[in-house]
């Protein structure tokens, strides 16, 4: 039964966390400015999200049909006054996409938050352990793995009925999977360790070894895959509100904006497209940052 | 190599069921199956006689139990909403996703491997910079938005292709593109780094001291054996864009299973969730299965146990 | 007499971003059908990048320069990759130190032996298998027809090196380079395999260049020697030369590190050389050699100390034996003497 723990598809913490040979060549100069660019975007957007009602130039959710789909200023038609021009119900874009980081880096973050706990959890014991509380862990693993997770989110959430909160509950309780690898794997080579035999001989409990010895030589990778399942939660909240199934409307998730402007696609593109670029550019920042990290902690490059 | 194989099924099997198990759990417990079957009109009354006849009171272990024993013998209950076999919706949708799901994997590939292997062999170059350029702005796009790109330019703008519907082979092109994209990073970046690796080995190193010339070394050496992990993940990642091909299918208006299940959600089917869920949690499993019968092929170092 | 194989003046410059490398330092050395031509000295010295360099198997960034390299009449600097490709194995067969990731796994035994073939002459796949047999026997493995369906992770690391000498054997190539082909083997195998080597040399009339740190090696195979340090030879000359005459102090430190029995009594103390390997980066001024040597003197520092002959007994009339010193051969003698190293 130990066949669950060699199998082979089951995505190696290598995989996930290996600088690839791609970060280390380039590594000096793309990591350096990926750090850069992607810290600084995500700079912008959290201060977007932390003064939104002080930066918003309107209420978001306030309407006025007399200037729906006004478009954004580099357009003729466009104003100053919309500088990402107006949607269908006439509500200020930029406010919106102002407003819509919160919803973003929100559900992002404690989505993250809350599957990091029980990946971490899962993966450190498993790891820790061994033998059958591994084997039963992987299986877990496997099993989670096996379910699609959108299907299932999507399905819990309509039975429900959703809402930020339920959406970020839900996310939390399925994204744990890369969590759970990583932090296994990690452990498991922390735990080969003498320092770790050395404290056991000591006879310090385990809850010591594990927080003492152990947490802290895992936590690069730690936070390495929190960068990646915070984009991961950021892009699946996108498509779930897309679909109507994540925030709900009024409220301005990016998601929702492309889905509530998909009717105006076609000769209105804007509508989508800045949402889509938003959307687009946090997660972008959010790997680049991840990347970044992961190259600069690589063991390869310690000296 | 038989006892592996054996070993492999009896897991694959155990997850099998328990996937079925937790999805028939949480189903259950999001929401209530005989007011979904009564309908939007029913009363109190109805409701309740419903859950009687039906079973639904019953404890939970007790249902799974039923539904179980019903599944091995091949009947998975009735569509709530459609009042017809859910088997056979099954089994008539399936294959559009699995069209899908084989052209968006095919498209990954086509894109993924020349790419990374090129990369590998002219690390720094040109060709580095232009796919890490892909691999970095394809994990940032969401599907959903690069589809309605798509749609606007070459469906719209362009004329160049349809829109919706699964008539002709060219249906498939944008969605499998649009769902395709997003597993080309991590299959470029693995085959990038895998070829990086065994190129750098010692039997490559025998195999150009042998004389033997260029591109047999690069294809029949070199790739044979850096393909071996990107097979495990390509597997991997078409289960996952099985799954995942909900929202290309209502964008695209294609008709499987993702569709399915969109409306299945919307008419709170309990019974097709429940089946489609185990569908694809089983594609997936048969998939990683034969992606390890196939690592087993490839290496043979994997073949001992 | 042409030379199967003649090296002039080889220099191998690696450019790094400390400056540039100069792991080789000008050496020239050449090749005959049934020699054993021996290249001793320890890790870093440029040894193995020598051996890379006839093949033109260096790092992409390796600088390839000499005065000439001629192998059976013609130029090897200046081929390109298909002609080069159309040379190796067919007319040079190189071996490999480790012999346990030197065969691709994914192939059997017998596919990768008849490729070579296969790639180099116009035979048959059942001609190619017929070689692959006959070479595996010679190398003395048994039941060699059911071994080339066999996988290289289910031979041991001895078997393989022999699959690995076979496979250099396939095509019948006149020089073969042999890099540390026994380090990592276990010392019984070693024997074995060297012994194997001699006889394959005498037997299908093969030049070979043996790359190796280890003296007892070289003994047991060597006709010629260079005794490489900080990618120059240091000294060069026949096996008995250099064995029973080491002229070089580095050579004389060499050999003093080794014990001999019956020579070597107990509780005496080995030799050593201190210090370490200096940095061949940037610009080299004089002998390599003067921090670690302990007859060392301000000469030592003064440019280009060329190799000169050792004249033994007065007339050096072969002028095989050479060493690179400011010291006379008479005065290294003395210094051997003082030692009691020879």
């Amino acid at each position: 039964m130990s066949e669950i723990a060699k199998t082979t598809t089951v995505p190696t913490a290598e995989e996930i966390l290996a600088p690839s040979p791609m970060q280390l060549l380039l590594g000096r100069t793309i990591g350096h400015a990926g750090i850069t660019i992607g810290g600084t975007i995500l700079l912008i957007m959290l201060f977007m999200a932390l003064f939104a009602p002080l930066i918003a130039p309107f209420d978001p959710y306030d309407q006025e049909l007399s200037r729906r789909l006004i478009p954004p200023v580099w357009h003729d038609k466009g104003t100053w006054t919309h500088v990402l021009g107006t949607d269908g119900f006439g509500r200020d874009y930029l406010s919106r996409i102002i407003y819509g980081s919160q919803i973003s880096l929100m559900i992002g973050f404690l989505a993250m938050l809350i599957s990091g706990i029980i990946g971490t959890v899962m993966g450190v014991a498993a790891g820790y352990f061994g033998g059958r509380v591994d084997m039963i862990i992987m299986f877990f693993i496997t099993t989670r793995l096996a379910m699609p997770v959108i299907l299932v989110a999507l399905a819990i959430v309509a039975l429900i009925g959703s809402s930020l909160e339920i959406v970020i509950l839900v996310l939390g309780f399925l994204i744990w999977d890369r969590f759970a690898v990583v932090m296994r794997s990690a452990t498991q080579q922390v735990r080969s360790m003498d320092y770790v035999t050395a404290a056991q001989a000591l006879g310090c409990s385990t809850m010591r070894i594990i927080m003492g010895e152990i947490m802290p030589n895992i936590v690069n990778a730690l936070i390495v895959v929190a960068t990646l399942e915070v984009a991961h939660a950021v892009l699946l909240e996108a498509a779930l509100s897309f679909l109507g199934l994540g925030v709900q409307p009024p409220q301005p998730s990016w998601g929702l904006m492309i889905s509530e402007g998909k009717g105006y696609m076609l000769f209105k593109p804007w509508v989508i497209g800045i949402p889509g670029t938003a959307i687009f550019l946090l997660v972008l920042a959010i790997n680049l940052l991840g990347d970044g990290i992961r190259d600069v902690t690589a063991p390869e490059n310690r000296n | 190599m038989l006892i592996y194989t054996l070993k492999r099924l009896g897991v694959a099997l155990l997850v099998a069921f328990a996937v079925s198990m937790i999805t028939f759990t949480l189903l259950r417990f999001s929401g209530d199956p005989a007011a979904a079957m009564a309908g939007e009109a029913a009363t109190e009354e109805d409701i309740s006689y419903i859950r009687k006849h039906y079973g639904f009171d019953r404890p939970l272990p007790e249902q799974y139990a039923k539904w179980l024993g019903n599944a091995l013998q091949g009947d998975f209950g009735n569509s709530i909403y459609l009042k017809v076999p859910v088997a056979g919706v099954i089994a008539e949708k399936a294959p559009v996703t699995m069209k899908l799901g084989a052209f968006a994997l095919t498209f990954a590939l086509v894109l993924a491997i020349p790419l990374g292997v090129l990369a590998a062999i002219r690390p720094n170059s040109i060709f580095d910079r232009v796919a890490l350029t892909i691999a970095v702005v394809g994990q940032a796009l969401p599907s959903f938005f690069f589809a309605l790109i798509m749609i606007i330019f070459f469906g719209v703008t362009m004329r160049w292709l349809p829109i919706s519907g699964s008539a002709s082979w060219k249906n498939f092109i944008m969605p499998s593109i649009a769902l395709g994209y997003y597993a080309t990073p991590a299959i470029m970046r693995l085959t990038r780094a895998g070829m990086l690796d065994v190129l750098a080995s010692d039997y490559i190193r025998t195999a150009r001291a042998k004389g033997l010339r260029p591109g047999v070394v690069l294809f029949k050496h070199a790739l044979r054996n850096a393909i071996i992990p990107v097979v495990s993940l390509s597997a991997v990642q078409l289960g996952f864009m099985l799954g995942g091909s909900i929202v290309i299918e209502t964008i695209f208006s294609l008709n499987g299973l993702g569709n399915l299940a969109w409306l299945s959600i919307q008419r709170s089917d309990f019974e097709m969730m429940q089946a489609i869920v185990l569908s694809v949690a089983t594609f997936y499993i048969l998939l990683t299965f034969l992606a390890d019968l196939l690592n087993a092929f490839l290496d043979p170092r994997i073949r001992v146990g | 007499m042409s030379k199967l194989l003649d090296v002039k003046n080889l220099t191998l410059d690696l450019p790094l971003s400390a400056g540039v490398l100069h792991a080789v330092r000008g050496i020239s050395f050449s090749a005959e059908r049934g020699e054993t031509l021996c290249i001793v000295g320890e890790s870093g010295c440029g040894k193995s990048l020598t051996s890379l360099a006839i093949m033109n198997l260096l790092p992409k960034i390796t600088e390839r320069r000499a005065d000439h390299m001629i192998f059976e009449g013609q130029e090897l600097q200046g081929l390109n990759e298909n002609q080069m490709s159309d040379i190796r194995g067919n007319k040079m067969g190189m071996i490999f130190q480790e012999p346990m990731t030197s065969l691709n796994p994914a192939y059997t035994v017998g596919d990768q032996l008849m490729e070579m073939l296969l790639r180099h002459r116009n035979v048959s796949r059942s001609e190619a298998r017929e070689r692959a047999i006959y070479l595996l026997e010679k190398v003395g493995i048994t039941a060699a027809a059911s071994r080339l369906s066999q996988y290289p992770h289910q031979l041991s690391g001895g078997l393989r090196q022999r699959v690995m000498i076979a496979m250099t054997l396939m095509c019948d190539p006149p020089l073969i380079i042999a890099d540390e082909p026994t380090t990592a083997l276990d010392v019984t195998i070693q024997a074995q395999i060297l012994l194997l080597l001699a006889e394959l040399q005498r037997e299908f009339n093969v030049g070979v260049i043996l790359i190796t740190h280890d003296l007892g090696v070289v003994a047991r195979v060597a006709d010629r020697v260079a005794v490489m340090y900080a990618g120059e030879f240091v000294e060069e000359g026949t096996a008995d030369e250099i064995f029973n005459n080491p002229t070089h102090p580095y050579t004389q430190g060499l050999l003093d590190c080794i014990p001999i029995p019956g020579k070597t009594k107990r509780g005496e103390h080995l030799g050593a050389i201190p210090g370490i390997v200096p940095s061949l980066i940037g610009d080299i001024q004089g002998c390599s050699f003067r921090e670690r040597c302990p007859y060392a003197s301000d000469a030592c520092a003064g440019h280009g100390i060329e190799l000169a002959s050792v004249k033994e007994g007065g007339d050096d009339a072969a002028g095989t034996h050479l060493y690179r010193c400011v010291l006379s051969a008479d005065q290294c003698r003395e210094n051997l003497k003082k030692t009691g190293a020879a």
